[in-house]
């Protein structure tokens, strides 16, 4: 059993909701990626999704552009993110997800990456320009390492690529909530709950939800239909400030009031 | 040969590199054209305009002076920038922009470089009556000024995008990032061979009447096929257009000018098939002008149209096979291929095409005369005066 899959199996017998956390790493530096991955363990993160940023991020929105932006001009590489993680694996358990765009992983050679990831504690990956058609060689190669690969369902997606999709995901599988990219929104679509359900419909799988949820009252709502809840741009945009004495606190402050709503009543 | 096969492969490149919410509208896009060329009501419709709204046959041209000039092979021209809006990317437009309105989408959008492909969306989506935005980099916005007040004036919306590099690569990002939030209602405009299959099939089947068309003169001006084929490379679009009826006539050499710009060894150029490695941008897999960490690097040449740091996958897998041949071209001598073919010809090529141009004229002179080389020239000139005028030092 993956990491991943005992962090949900734990909490459905809790009764509890995931709160999945996204941020770039490297964003404004690795070391503040390192505290932070510390601290949203701690104040309540259930899986931590680590951006690995790319020149041409075609699925995010301006949020996410910049820190990728920033990320890029702090040095930080494919390479640097691993041997991150691989240092703060040694002071966390949560598990964590590589957010990534294939070119990087595709330039690192893909038996080299998954060997690599995993002996780092990586736990699982979500290529976001990698649908399951193109994602056979990198698929073999993590299950080899033993990691997951988590890929996403979207508005537009068809019953018989919502069966692909949950068939192929490991780890969880991510609900696209809404056209378009990533970026915080104030409501929650009408079409979610439909979306769920129908994915239900095909997989005993965890679902988690994202794009556009930024508040703990939009965590509320999605909590009531999927297993985990995915904010990221809210959490990036925190980041914007720069370099203040008190931005990891501040972020796990607002990772606490995330999570609230996803504990047991 | 039918390449490529039913999920876009080239070999090892092309495919579908997409966010999740693109797939399914990608493989609608993908039925849809297949209707449409099955379609003879279609075909009928796309004939007609391509004669009597595009132009079309465009001639072969020997050019003589330009030959005598170069004193070798003889060099005839493709005279592309003949057809309507000055260049080939209306052959392109003019099909697209009728499955777009087949699928019932009302709104078409595109990404420009030089601006060529906006003006050529702006046309058809005025004349099909279909509301239009260009994404186009600042950058370009500023050295193509002339093409950004065409498109306007032809009712089209322009949009300036300011992220990354501020040229073609980002203004690709934005359109597709606008496709994957309006996809339902909006058609995508691609405007080069490259991105997620059905476009480097799609975009090439509508420029292969460059290089049908090229055979049949060819056959009535030469007596036979010509040596060699050429066209200037940034996404591949004419490029492949003029190649593709080609690749089975092994005795014609096919080869492709890349944007050299400061020359390849400066890194600043856009050789992306001679100094790039494969990779994924933009929706394909192909060659890629990156960094080791596998970020996408900055494209450079004097030519808007050209400074792109991908290229469209079919032209990196005839690469590898060895059939396609790629060269590069510097700025400077793109440059000169521009004031030569103006002043021994009196035609104005666009800057992408004079880097097919220059290549000719230094090809030409290692070959007899009784050789015959084509070359693309896929727009005219008009829009790059002024660039060519500050690479001169000449304010006007």
């Amino acid at each position: 059993m993956s990491r991943i899959d005992a962090t949900f199996a734990a909490l459905r017998a809790r009764g509890e909701r995931a709160l999945v956390t996204f941020f770039m790493a490297g964003d404004p530096s690795l070391d503040v990626t390192e505290r932070l991955v510390v601290e949203v363990e701690r104040r309540g993160a259930d899986v931590i999704e680590l951006g690995v940023p790319f020149s041409d991020p075609i699925g995010d929105g301006p949020v996410n552009q910049r820190a990728a932006d920033r990320a890029l001009a702090s040095g930080t590489s494919l390479v640097r993110v691993l041997e991150t993680v691989a240092r703060v694996r040694e002071r966390v358990r949560v598990p964590i997800v590589l957010l990534a765009y294939y070119n990087p992983i595709h330039a690192f050679g893909l038996k080299a990456f998954a060997r690599t990831a995993a002996e780092a504690g990586v736990d699982g990956l979500l290529v976001v320009d990698l649908p399951p058609e193109e994602a056979t060689d990198l698929a073999a190669e993590a299950a080899t390492g033993g990691l997951d690969v988590v890929h996403m369902v979207a508005p537009t997606s068809t019953p018989p690529r919502l069966r692909l999709i949950a068939r192929r995901s490991t780890g969880f599988i991510y609900v696209v909530s809404r056209m378009g990219v990533t970026g915080e929104r104030n409501d929650v679509p009408a079409e979610l709950a439909a979306q769920v359900r129908s994915l239900r419909m095909v997989t005993t799988k965890p679902i988690c939800v994202g794009f556009g949820i930024a508040k703990p009252e939009q965590v509320a709502a999605v909590a009531e239909m999927a297993d985990g809840v995915i904010v990221g741009s809210a959490i990036v945009r925190m980041m914007e400030g720069g370099r203040s004495a008190s931005l990891v606190d501040d972020v796990a402050g607002f990772i606490a009031e995330l999570k609230a709503p996803l504990r047991k009543p | 040969m039918s390449l490529p096969d039913a999920l876009g492969h080239f070999g090892r490149y092309g495919g579908r590199y997409v966010p999740e919410t693109l797939m399914s509208p990608l493989i609608e896009l993908q039925r849809a054209y297949a209707a449409a060329r099955r379609d003879r009501k279609f075909q009928a419709r796309l004939r007609m305009l391509m004669t009597e709204y595009a132009g079309r046959p465009t001639p072969l041209y020997f050019a003589e002076r330009l030959t005598e000039h170069a004193g070798g092979a003889r060099i005839y021209l493709k005279r592309e920038d003949l057809c309507h809006t000055g260049a080939h990317k209306i052959n392109n437009v003019l099909g697209q922009g009728l499955l777009a309105q087949r699928m019932k989408k009302h709104r078409v959008i595109a990404e420009t470089g030089a601006g060529q492909h906006g003006v050529a969306t702006a046309t058809i989506a005025a004349l099909l009556g279909q509301e239009c935005e260009v994404y186009m980099g600042a950058e370009d916005v500023e050295r193509q000024a002339l093409n950004v007040f065409r498109m306007k004036l032809l009712g089209a919306k322009v949009i300036t995008v300011e992220s990354g590099s501020r040229t073609l690569k980002d203004a690709v990002n934005e359109a597709l990032r606008d496709w994957v939030t309006n996809v339902r209602t909006t058609y995508y405009v691609l405007g080069s061979a490259l991105g997620p299959h059905p476009y480097p099939m799609m975009v090439r089947d509508f420029h292969t009447v460059i290089g049908k068309e090229t055979k049949a003169q060819a056959r009535k001006m030469i007596g036979r096929l010509p040596d060699v084929v050429v066209a200037c490379v940034g996404g591949g679009s004419n490029a492949i257009g003029l190649f593709h009826p080609f690749i089975g006539d092994r005795k014609t050499r096919i080869i492709g000018v890349e944007p050299g710009g400061h020359g390849v060894a400066s890194g600043k150029h856009g050789a992306t098939l001679t100094a790039g490695r494969p990779g994924v941008l933009h929706g394909s897999m192909s060659y890629l002008l990156q960094n080791d960490d596998g970020q996408v690097a900055i494209a450079h040449s004097i030519s808007a149209g050209l400074d792109y740091p991908g290229v469209g996958p079919e032209h990196a897998y005839y690469r590898d096979l060895g059939r396609f041949e790629f060269t590069s071209v510097t700025d400077e001598e793109a440059v000169q291929g521009f004031q030569t073919l103006s002043r021994t010809e009196g035609i104005m090529p666009a800057l992408e095409s004079s880097h097919a141009v220059a290549y000719a004229v230094r090809l030409a002179k290692q070959m007899p005369r009784s050789k015959a080389i084509v070359v693309g020239l896929s727009g005219r000139g008009d829009k790059d005066v002024h660039v060519i005028a500050k690479a001169l030092g000449v304010s006007i």
